[in-house]
């Protein structure tokens, strides 16, 4: 991506108080991106998206908007809009004033306001509930005005905070899904803050992953999950297992690891011999009753000592043979009264060479 | 559906106080001030003629029924003294209520964005006053604005006027008096709104391109509406009807209503026509509450 950022911050830094809310920050975001900002709470991810807004000032460094500096640039001259996590849809005005509040303040000839507001109203599928006020709607009809008032400026750069936390689970993913589709149709730069790794994951084009002011990891979402580039990362964003070890030898072509009598073999390089640590996802590991035909160095024997049933997937929980517990998850492809494995009996488990992520200090 | 009849007899008897009392000591003094108002007036005790004799059965009635007139009401309208000393108190509330609103309007907005810690104090600083007599903080504005008094001689201290003003007996110590007691009233409901107000709309605002005194005036002050008019309201009634302040600190050229009624009752010993002049004055303020209580209604 040569292309020119269309949101630069720039070492940017922010405290409260003692508290470095964002320490450092350098990260480009290109036009078009779906770009998620992604970490546990405290971690500043919204004071961030807030310094872009304009409702915080940094302490140190620039943000540049599309090659303007927008430092001492007031929020309601910035071309951005945000959603709120609260929504904060004004209770007085109905659905359409709120979505006309914008355009209005640009003072349009009122033909060009009336036509905005209906394109962004059938755009979320408002159109019936224009005359109502907000608190006439349902949460998921609140988050759609939100969206549509946001989006009616046609914003160099849609801000998202935590858009869809305060949906339940079902409209949640529903919408996840067609916040996506609409930004492609759209082909408006997205910036979404959140605290939800699936939904960062299923949304964003990239994810930048933030953890105590700092950004930890900018990726794909791929490859953010699997080739994660810390022990942090790596347990933040999924389930995983960490196993602590050594780095013994180092090969042109593969390194061998070792954690107590459990020995594997990976194909890094670039890493020389010490501590480190292996992560290894449990979906990538496979279970059986067997021991594998090609298993060699990736593999390790061991009993069930507990097995979670999730629905559409089950995870084992395994004692290997060197005393270190793993989990695999597998998919449960057959009912639940055709799977053979059970507690207390003696399994194999087995990954691909390439499947574990060896993790350096 | 069935509800009334399943409550048990003690919580009907509760519901029963607040109407009892209503009845009791609002609407049968009510009645009796709009019987007098339709009596003539006599030398006598009570000053009043018809009194209802009820020892003369339905002949008796029929002689009282008879006997009410609407002259009163002809008198209030024919005399322009009381034409004049209505308008004069509608135009004395009008104009306070519009000041008070205008500094209590920042006041309480400042409250209201004050420290949380801080809010309590401030508050209670605004509600302070009432812990002294009305009466005496009155009495104390005659001390300020009398010839010799704190104004005059702070003004002249400061060289802004070189000879005392006068200042009691004028319509800007009525305004100032009304002002300054009334000033709590609309501070309070103001401050209740704008306190619930959420710091987020505001944000909202401006990120949609509104700059904060747009945001003013099309998010804090619509959404403050019901403070505006439960002050507007809690003060504008009270200061029609307003005495003592206008009795002590204006002068007589100016009565307002409620000097005028004092006057008739105990100046003129004329009940009757006092009488009506207080019925007006209820005619008068009742329909601004219920637009007010309608609005409400309608808002929820």
């Amino acid at each position: 991506m040569a292309a020119r950022p269309i949101v630069a911050f720039d070492n940017i830094t922010k405290r409260f108080g003692d508290f470095t809310a964002v320490d450092g920050i350098t990260l480009d975001i290109f036009a078009r991106e779906f770009f998620a900002l992604l970490g546990p709470s405290g971690c500043g991810k919204t004071t961030l998206l807030r310094m872009l807004a304009g409702f915080e000032q940094p302490d140190a460094g620039r943000v540049v908007l599309d090659g303007e500096d927008l430092a001492g640039v007031p929020p309601y001259r910035r071309p951005v809009n945000m959603m709120f996590q609260s929504y904060a849809l004004f209770p007085h005005m109905t659905v359409a004033g709120n979505v006309a509040f914008g355009v209005k303040q640009d003072g349009l000839p009122k033909a060009e306001i009336a036509a905005r507001v209906d394109e962004m109203l059938g755009l979320v599928q408002l159109r019936p509930l224009a005359a109502r006020k907000p608190d006439q709607l349902s949460g998921g009809q609140r988050q759609r005005v939100a969206l549509a008032r946001s989006l009616a400026k046609r914003p160099k750069v849609l801000l998202l905070d935590e858009p869809l936390a305060a949906l339940d689970r079902k409209l949640r993913e529903e919408t996840r899904f067609e916040l996506k589709e609409l930004q492609r149709r759209l082909e408006t730069t997205f910036v979404i803050v959140t605290h939800d790794q699936d939904e960062a994951m299923t949304v964003a084009d990239r994810i930048a992953v933030m953890n105590g002011g700092n950004l930890v990891q900018v990726g794909t979402p791929a490859a953010v999950y699997e080739r994660p580039n810390s022990r942090w990362v790596a347990g933040f964003l999924g389930d995983v297992n960490l196993i602590e070890g050594q780095v013994t030898e180092v090969y042109p072509s593969f390194v061998t690891f070792m954690n107590g009598a459990l020995r594997l073999r990976l194909p890094d390089h670039d890493i020389a011999p010490g501590a480190a640590a292996v992560a290894l996802r449990p979906e990538k590991i496979g279970i059986a009753h067997e021991m594998p035909q090609d298993m060699a160095e990736n593999g390790a024997a061991g009993i069930v000592t507990d097995i979670g049933y999730l629905g559409t997937m089950s995870v084992y929980k395994v004692k290997i043979d060197s005393g270190l517990v793993l989990k695999a998850a597998v998919m449960n492809a057959q009912r639940q009264s055709a799977q053979t494995i059970h507690v207390n009996e003696r399994v194999w488990l087995s990954w691909a060479p390439d499947a574990g992520v060896l993790l350096g200090e | 559906m069935n509800d009334t009849q399943q409550r048990d007899p003690l919580t009907r008897a509760a519901i029963l106080v607040p109407y009892a009392w209503l009845i009791a000591f609002f609407l049968l003094p009510f009645l009796i001030v709009l019987k007098i108002s339709f009596s003539q007036t006599t030398i006598a005790q009570p000053p009043y003629t018809p009194l209802m004799d009820v020892a003369a059965g339905w002949e008796g009635l029929k002689e009282f029924f008879a006997a009410l007139s609407a002259e009163n009401y002809a008198t209030l309208l024919s005399d322009s003294l009381y034409v004049w000393s209505y308008l004069k108190s509608l135009q004395v509330a009008t104009i306070s209520t519009i000041i008070l609103l205008l500094i209590a309007y920042p006041v309480a907005y400042a409250l209201a964005r004050a420290p949380r810690r801080w809010q309590g104090v401030l508050v209670l600083l605004v509600i302070l006053p009432f812990w002294t007599s009305f009466l005496i903080r009155v009495y104390a504005w005659i001390n300020i604005l009398q010839h010799d008094g704190l104004l005059n001689q702070a003004l002249i201290a400061l060289r802004i006027i070189d000879v005392p003003v006068t200042w009691l007996a004028t319509d800007t110590a009525v305004y100032l008096g009304i002002v300054y007691s009334y000033f709590p009233f609309m501070v309070l409901p103001l401050f209740a709104a704008l306190e619930k107000m959420n710091d987020t709309l505001l944000e909202a605002a401006a990120d949609l391109g509104s700059p904060p005194w747009r945001t003013f005036f099309q998010v804090t002050v619509p959404l403050s509406l019901p403070g505006i008019a439960a002050g507007s309201l809690l003060c504008f009634i009270p200061i029609v009807g307003e005495f003592v302040i206008p009795d002590l600190l204006g002068s007589s050229s100016t009565a307002m209503i409620g000097q005028t009624l004092w006057i008739e009752f105990f100046g003129n010993r004329d009940w009757p026509v006092a009488s009506a002049l207080a019925v007006v004055l209820l005619a008068v303020l009742v329909p601004p509450v219920l637009i007010y209580r309608r609005r409400e209604a309608g808002a929820r």
